[in-house]
């Protein structure tokens, strides 16, 4: 395999896709989006403390890559995580309490947004610290190669995050000992207020690769089927025991870094012109109609659906409690 | 009983662990080619592949967080620090991955692993290869912490770590390692984590410390305090967190006075925890002010006269003690 590839738009026709993928992969992105318009206007509203990174641009990165995936995989993800969360399966209604920080949250009101986690699917957890995630997705998958298992372990991180020593200690000791991981690289032009270009050294993130001599791939991050079909082709071949591999995936962030950022540091132009001609939801709705692989009535049902999941999500999160005081102690010690 | 050396003693908890659980690996730099810096490993390899007892490149920070992936995969994962004092390039996986995974994830999940850290002074390692950093630890929550001052605590603990579902950090001594003493035979034999052990019993002055400077000092004060009459309590304390407070007051409310020796820097160190828990719950039962001995505020200087300089003096703990009364 050569050290960077660039993977091509799918060349299979839309219409070969079976529905079900399709709809899949359309949910998952549009219950991406809800839920964090959602996350975006409560907090704006002052019902939700703390920090809130919001995934708004980038679904097709989530939904494209966890189609590939079971519950036995793992992932880990990052400050920029519910997207992550949600495209791998995890209970909405949990996820929502949990950034609101009530007791029924994934983790009992103790995490919040920057860290949720739901083990029973093979989510590690989000990671507060840029670049954290990195080892930690290392050792899962030195535990299944120990274990003799075709599990896959999945890192996002954003192109800030590989700037980070970890990312080097971590694509070292995968290569080295040939372990099932693929590392996702977020490119989405900004990290905080910095934009890649005056911190990164090279063209593309993948390009590292070559310094440790794996396979490194670029792809369109706002292309769901291009996703999917780079992802399935990388994670055969991990599962068959290739070893790691860097899929870079392109895209834009749309939202401020956190929600209530000012973002002195870019023009609404720019982000309304990548927004219009990059927004993955409606290029993948205009490609699906267009080749009429699904209909307005197919989207249109999937984003009520979607709604309606949301809303109850919202409803939980709100009627739930708050954990008690007397809880910050628990849960310390096993 | 055998007599056996400290450095035998861990790796025959590492078997015995090894043998027990097939989740139990070991991973870092140079311990299964050279068996470890203090031939701590060296029986492994050959019993139990390269595979399980895996040199690692030197990249301590992918040593510990593959560890906390490896056990949140369902693993045991032991890693080896070769040097204590290396584990402060990976802070963030110590402090903020592996001992908060339990607790800001909800108690969804455990983190049983174990890093062992060779920590402290032996014969003019310098600044960067002779630190005692418990205290450092000591003061994240989420974490537990042993520190052995002999060859059958050092292979009860070691087996007691392996066996939690809390991640544990065993500080093991390097000057200790080549110490031997009297292990049990039987392989069911554990150390509690959070136990101290009373080393020696009196009724004067309750000396509590911990690893090497138990093992030497401490016990040169013990006969050199005894010469002058005063009969010393000496608690091996053996877990830093959580620590043995009970034992400490029942042995103060005995002897009415408290004195704290670590190797470990004085400022900031861990005897301030103790020296403090027992003014604030049990200061009526004391006939003196509490005492603390610890290395000068320095970092580890090289010189021969500066490192003895630096190293506890038990004439001068004892002096210390001596105006207790
Ligand atoms: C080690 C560390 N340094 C800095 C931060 C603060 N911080 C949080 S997110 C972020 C930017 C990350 O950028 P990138 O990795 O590109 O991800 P993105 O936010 O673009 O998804 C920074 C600097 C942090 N959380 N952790």
């Amino acid at each position: 395999m050569s050290a960077l590839a660039i993977h091509k738009e799918p060349t299979v026709p839309v219409r070969k896709y079976s529905k079900k993928l399709l709809t899949e992969l359309y949910g998952k992105m549009v219950t991406i989006r809800l839920f964090e318009q959602t996350v975006e206007s409560h907090f704006l509203a002052g019902e939700i403390p703390g920090f809130v990174h919001l995934y708004i641009g980038e679904e097709a990165i989530a939904a494209g890559i966890m189609a590939n995936l079971t519950n036995r995989d793992y992932i880990e993800s990052t400050h920029r995580g519910h997207g992550h969360t949600i495209a791998k399966g995890a209970d909405l209604k949990r996820m929502m309490a949990e950034i609101f920080g009530k007791a029924t949250g994934y983790c009992k009101g103790k995490g919040g947004s920057m860290h949720i986690a739901d083990f029973s699917i093979g989510m590690l957890g989000a990671n507060g610290i840029v670049g954290g995630g990195y080892t930690l997705a290392v050792g899962a998958g030195l535990a299944t190669k120990l274990s003799g298992e075709d599990k896959v372990s999945v890192v996002f991180f954003g192109d800030g995050a590989s700037n980070r020593g970890t990312f080097h200690e971590a694509l070292n000791m995968a290569a080295i000992w040939q372990l099932p991981v693929l590392f996702v690289c977020e490119m989405n032009q900004w990290a905080s207020t910095t934009p890649y270009r005056t911190t990164t050294s090279v063209e593309n993130i993948a390009d590292r690769c070559q310094g440790y001599s794996i396979p490194g791939y670029v792809v369109d991050g706002n292309d769901v089927l291009a996703v999917y079909e780079a992802a399935k082709d990388i994670v055969a071949d991990i599962r068959a025991g290739k070893g790691p591999a860097l899929l870079e995936c392109k895209t834009y962030r749309i939202k401020g870094h956190f929600v209530g950022d000012p973002e002195k540091y870019r023009t609404k132009e720019e982000v309304q012109h990548e927004f219009e001609t990059n927004n993955p939801i409606t290029r993948f709705e205009e490609k699906v109609l267009k080749a009429g692989a699904l209909t307005q009535a197919d989207l249109d049902a999937v984003y009520k659906q979607a709604e309606q999941e949301i809303a109850e999500a919202l409803k939980f999160a709100k009627e739930s409690p708050e954990p008690s005081p007397e809880a910050i102690y628990e849960d310390l010690y096993v | 009983m055998k007599t056996i050396t400290f450095s035998q003693a861990t790796q025959e908890a590492m078997i015995e662990e090894m043998e027990r659980d097939p989740s139990v690996f070991v991973m870092g730099e140079d311990i299964a080619r050279q068996g470890g810096i203090f031939g701590q490993f060296k029986e492994l390899p050959g019993r139990f592949g390269t595979d399980r007892v895996r040199d690692t490149p030197i990249s301590e920070t992918a040593i510990v967080g593959a560890a906390v992936g490896a056990a949140l995969a369902g693993m045991r994962p032991v890693a080896d620090m070769h040097f204590a004092d290396f584990m402060l390039v990976c802070g963030d996986e110590v402090f903020n991955q592996m001992a908060k995974v339990h607790y800001m994830f909800g108690a969804q999940k455990t983190v049983p692993m174990v890093l062992r850290a060779p920590d402290g002074l032996i014969s003019q390692a310098a600044a960067q290869h002779s630190q005692m950093v418990e205290g450092i630890f000591a003061h994240i929550p989420g974490l537990k912490i042993v520190s052995p001052s002999n060859p059958a605590d050092a292979k009860g603990l070691l087996k007691s770590a392996i066996r939690d579902d809390n991640p544990v950090i065993y500080f093991e001594h390097k000057a200790l390692f080549s110490t031997k003493g009297e292990v049990p035979e039987d392989s069911d034999f554990y150390v509690p984590i959070g136990k101290g052990r009373i080393d020696k019993v009196g009724t004067d002055v309750t000396v509590v410390s911990w690893s090497h400077c138990l093992h030497t000092t401490c016990q040169e004060v013990v006969k050199l305090a005894e010469k002058e009459g005063i009969s010393v309590e000496l608690i091996d304390l053996r877990t830093i967190v959580p620590w043995d407070k009970e034992m400490v007051l029942e042995s103060v409310t005995k002897t009415s006075r408290l004195c704290i020796v670590h190797e470990a820097v004085k400022h900031g160190g861990f005897g301030g925890e103790i020296a403090a828990t027992v003014a604030e719950e049990a200061i009526g039962m004391l006939d003196a002010p509490i005492l603390r001995f610890g290395a000068p505020f320095t970092p580890v200087p090289f010189a021969r006269t500066l490192e003895q300089a630096y190293r506890l003096s038990p004439e001068k703990i004892v002096a210390g003690i001596r105006k207790m009364f």
